[in-house]
């Protein structure tokens, strides 16, 4: 198995910053292990054509190669053609006075389409919109059937003539449906269908005609691999693609698709489904993405993950506590319970920074066995120890492994663990300081309204 | 139609682009490779122009590294294309697990990730045994989707087989133990279980599938007999993650590879065969009931491959 795109670039970089100079051989160097693991990330090799050479042309250029640190100067470079490719999408509809306002998910059959459109409708409930869904995928066995449910489930009004088999009709009804009953937006969701099927590709073409759309979004999965620009491209040559959603972030995907996607689409993506259930789709922030592909973990989305579970006090808290490099195995032990409060694990842990890796390297997956164990070994501590970890000998480690029914290698690993967490708690701590003072893309971390973000 | 010709139909529309760009590979003079005196004349533009006919199809960097590497030295003169096929060949020809003995129904789970085709390959899966005459029966073992039973009822509709079912929520594990008993009973010979679509990645989810193993074993010997894993065609470099994932939880004994009627070709199978060993058993064409193909190794490289249409 290939090293992940975040593992590789680091290795790149942790080679390139050894050497003092960058010389246009070292840049070839970096340059073909970046091609490498976004190749293997599965943005489309045409596209990674075109980054390299922007990267190439920006990175041998003379002030960089003179430059004190030109090493760094690469990361960013490379962190910034990827921002320009991805853009912001701003997550919504387009500002639209269309009353309804009608928006088509199209993609490829299993992308996502059906259950993006129930979160998209609780999205917009959110924005104080009001949705009406309508299925028109009249091809998969009980496609309608699973709409009607999971709009049930959501509270999502649905239109579902029963005895209408006609994708126009069923579409034009609900649109006729919502201006006679105040439904001020529609979401009609589509069945999938191959971009090189031209009854099919025909049909949502008369669709569009039916309805006049004023959002027609792509829903593609972030597993796609090298076929995503054609899908894309053919659906946008003759559908016209207003908006990207990125479905099944929440496996282990790289998502360069979304790279190939909107540089074949040319608009941004939108929203990214993390999960199945309803609740699962998230504004896109092409910083995020583009800090979890570098390996700088994801401290903002999981402050905002947190912050759902716990106060707002303790978010504040951590946050300082993370800027402050004053991290403790306490604080460790209640971000652990946190996290155990979270849900599932292995989706939260490579939001954390360096956890990523940690896991990576540790045994088998990291099972909640792991996490009890880690809590139980805290939970032997005393106060001091739990504040200063420096205190942590020989002596108090064998007895912490004895108070917990562990050994003294898992205190020592969890220790070890713990030390490499706060220092990359430390990079992550400045790297927001400096953010903040520079009023970076996204001034500093962002809060929902009335969190104070000092 | 017969099934090579269906297959063909299926990824002719595929292979339109790779073809043009081996026939203009093939016609250069230079492009003939092997160790012999004709080995120094492969030159490395037109094994870079390889490597990117190779990434396209998302056959990957290390696979495709694997067969360049097999290209480069092989023995004997030979031209780029036949030499290409049957390195290719050689990396698919994955030994097809003998059958696990054990009682009787056979159990035949199928999983995969969200969305790739399980469920439609169910009830394609039944059509092709009921056309070998056996008499199937399908499971629903995936209660968590919303209408995903009433779709696969559909399905065992169209097939004709038996079909059991629990109430949405339930215990997928202990469906499956219904079905089983169901096929002892009715003196079935194998039972096909549909399993929700799972992340590889979550931990609980994967444990539900190792109970689902568990349980299908106490209720009939050697179950589950296949673990057939379900890739989407258009599928990335994650499919081995997928397939590593599946096979180190469940142990998964053969690969279908679904979608293959679009312009994907599914290379990262190619890869999941050569590194990890598991064969593709079978390939999913196009959305109809008989649009489910046993894979063969020979036919699917010919078809990628083949020049006139
Ligand atoms: N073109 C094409 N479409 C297919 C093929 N196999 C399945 N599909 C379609 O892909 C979509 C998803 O198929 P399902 O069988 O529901 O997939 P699944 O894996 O059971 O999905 P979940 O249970 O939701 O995870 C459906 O629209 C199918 O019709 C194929 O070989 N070719
Ligand atoms: N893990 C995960 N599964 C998803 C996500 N979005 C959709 N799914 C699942 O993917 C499968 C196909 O989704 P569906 O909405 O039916 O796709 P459609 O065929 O495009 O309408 C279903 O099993 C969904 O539950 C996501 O963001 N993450
Ligand atoms: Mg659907
Ligand atoms: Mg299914």
């Amino acid at each position: 198995m290939f090293a992940s795109l975040t593992e590789r670039l680091q290795t790149v970089f942790a080679a390139v910053r050894r050497e003092t100079r960058l010389t246009p051989e070292s840049v070839e160097t970096a340059l073909r292990e970046i091609r490498l693991a976004l190749l293997e990330a599965d943005v489309n090799f045409k596209v990674v054509k075109a980054f390299i050479d922007r990267v190439r042309d920006r990175a041998v250029h003379r002030a960089v190669l003179e430059s004190l640190t030109p090493a760094q100067q690469v990361v960013a470079i490379v962190r910034d053609e990827l921002l320009t490719l991805l853009g912001d999408g701003p997550a919504g509809l387009t500002a639209s006075r269309q009353r309804p306002q009608v928006v088509l998910l199209l993609g490829l059959q299993g992308a996502g389409k059906t259950t993006t459109t129930v979160k998209l409708a609780r999205w917009l409930t959110g924005q104080g919109r009001h949705p009406l869904v309508v299925s028109t995928d009249v091809r998969r066995p009980a496609a309608i059937e699973q709409l009607g449910m999971l709009a049930d489930e959501g509270g999502i009004r649905v239109h579902d003539p029963a005895r209408d088999a006609a994708v126009v009709t069923r579409a034009a009804g609900a649109v006729e449906m919502a201006r006679s009953m105040g439904f001020d937006v529609v979401l009609v969701d589509t069945a999938g269908r191959l971009h090189i099927d031209d009854d099919l590709m025909g049909e949502l073409e008369a669709l569009k005609t039916a309805v006049q759309p004023s959002d027609l979004l792509y829903v593609a999965d972030a597993m796609t691999g090298q076929d995503a620009i054609k899908s894309a491209g053919e659906f946008n040559r003759r559908l016209g693609i207003s908006g990207v959603v990125l479905t099944k972030m929440d496996g282990d995907a790289r998502g360069g698709a979304a790279l190939s996607v909107v540089s074949v689409v040319g608009v941004p993506v939108s929203f990214v489904g993390d999960g199945e259930r309803l609740d699962d789709l998230q504004p896109f922030y092409a910083d995020r993405l583009v800090s979890r592909m570098l390996g700088m973990g994801d401290v903002l989305s999981l402050v905002e993950k947190a912050e759902q579970v716990v106060s707002r006090e303790d978010a504040t808290r951590l946050e300082q506590k993370i800027c402050g490099n004053d991290f403790t195995l306490q604080d460790m032990r209640d971000q652990l319970e946190t996290v155990k409060r979270m849900g599932p694990i292995d989706r939260l842990v490579e939001l954390i920074p360096g956890m990523g890796q940690m896991a990576s390297r540790m045994p088998g997956e990291v099972d909640p066995h792991a996490l009890v164990q880690t809590m139980a070994i805290i939970d032997s501590m005393t106060r001091r120890e739990r504040v200063r970890y420096q205190v942590l000998d020989g002596s108090r480690r064998r007895r912490i492994a004895r108070g917990s029914g562990t050994t003294v290698q898992d205190v020592n690993r969890m220790v070890k663990q713990f030390v490499e967490m706060r220092r990359m708690l430390k990079t992550v701590g400045a790297a927001s300081r400096s953010r903040k003072k520079k009023g970076g893309r996204r001034r500093g971390i962002p809060m929902r309204p009335g969190v104070p973000v000092t | 139609m017969s099934f090579l010709e269906r297959l063909r139909a299926g990824l002719r529309r595929t292979t339109d682009q790779l073809v043009g760009r081996f026939d203009r590979l093939d016609a250069d003079p230079a492009t003939r490779v092997g160790v012999g005196p004709a080995a120094a004349t492969a030159s490395l533009d037109t094994l870079d122009t390889l490597e990117e006919i190779l990434i396209e199809a998302d056959i990957g960097v290390s696979a495709s590294r694997r067969l360049l590497d097999r290209v480069r030295d092989h023995t004997g003169d030979a031209d780029l294309r036949s030499v290409v096929k049957h390195e290719l060949r050689r990396l698919l020809e994955a030994p097809i697990p003998a059958p696990v003995r054990g009682g009787c129904p056979r159990v035949v789970l199928v999983v995969g990730v969200n969305g790739t085709g399980k469920t439609t390959t169910v009830g394609r899966l039944a059509r092709l045994l009921a056309l070998s005459g056996q008499q199937p029966v399908i499971c629903a073992a995936d209660t968590f989707r919303a209408a995903a039973v009433e779709q696969l009822q559909v399905w065992a509709r169209r097939a004709e087989a038996d079909f059991v079912r629990a109430r949405p929520g339930a215990d997928p594990a202990a469906v499956v133990f219904d079905a089983i008993s169901a096929g002892k009973a009715r003196g079935r010979d194998v039972v096909l279980v549909d399993t929700a679509g799972r992340v590889h990645t979550r931990t609980n989810l994967m444990s539900e599938l190792d109970k689902i193993r568990r349980v299908a074993g106490r209720a009939v010997d050697g179950a589950p007999h296949e673990t057939l894993l379900v890739l989407d065609a258009t599928v990335g470099q994650n499919g081995l993650a997928q397939a590593q994932a599946f096979l180190e939880a469940v142990g998964v004994t053969g690969v279908v590879l679904t979608k293959l009627d679009g312009t994907a070709k599914g290379g990262i199978a190619v890869a999941i065969t050569a590194e990890l060993g598991v064969p593709i058993r079978y390939v999913g064409v196009g959305e109809q009931l008989d649009d489910l193909v046993p894979f063969s190794a020979a036919e699917y490289v010919e078809a990628l491959f083949e020049p006139a249409w």
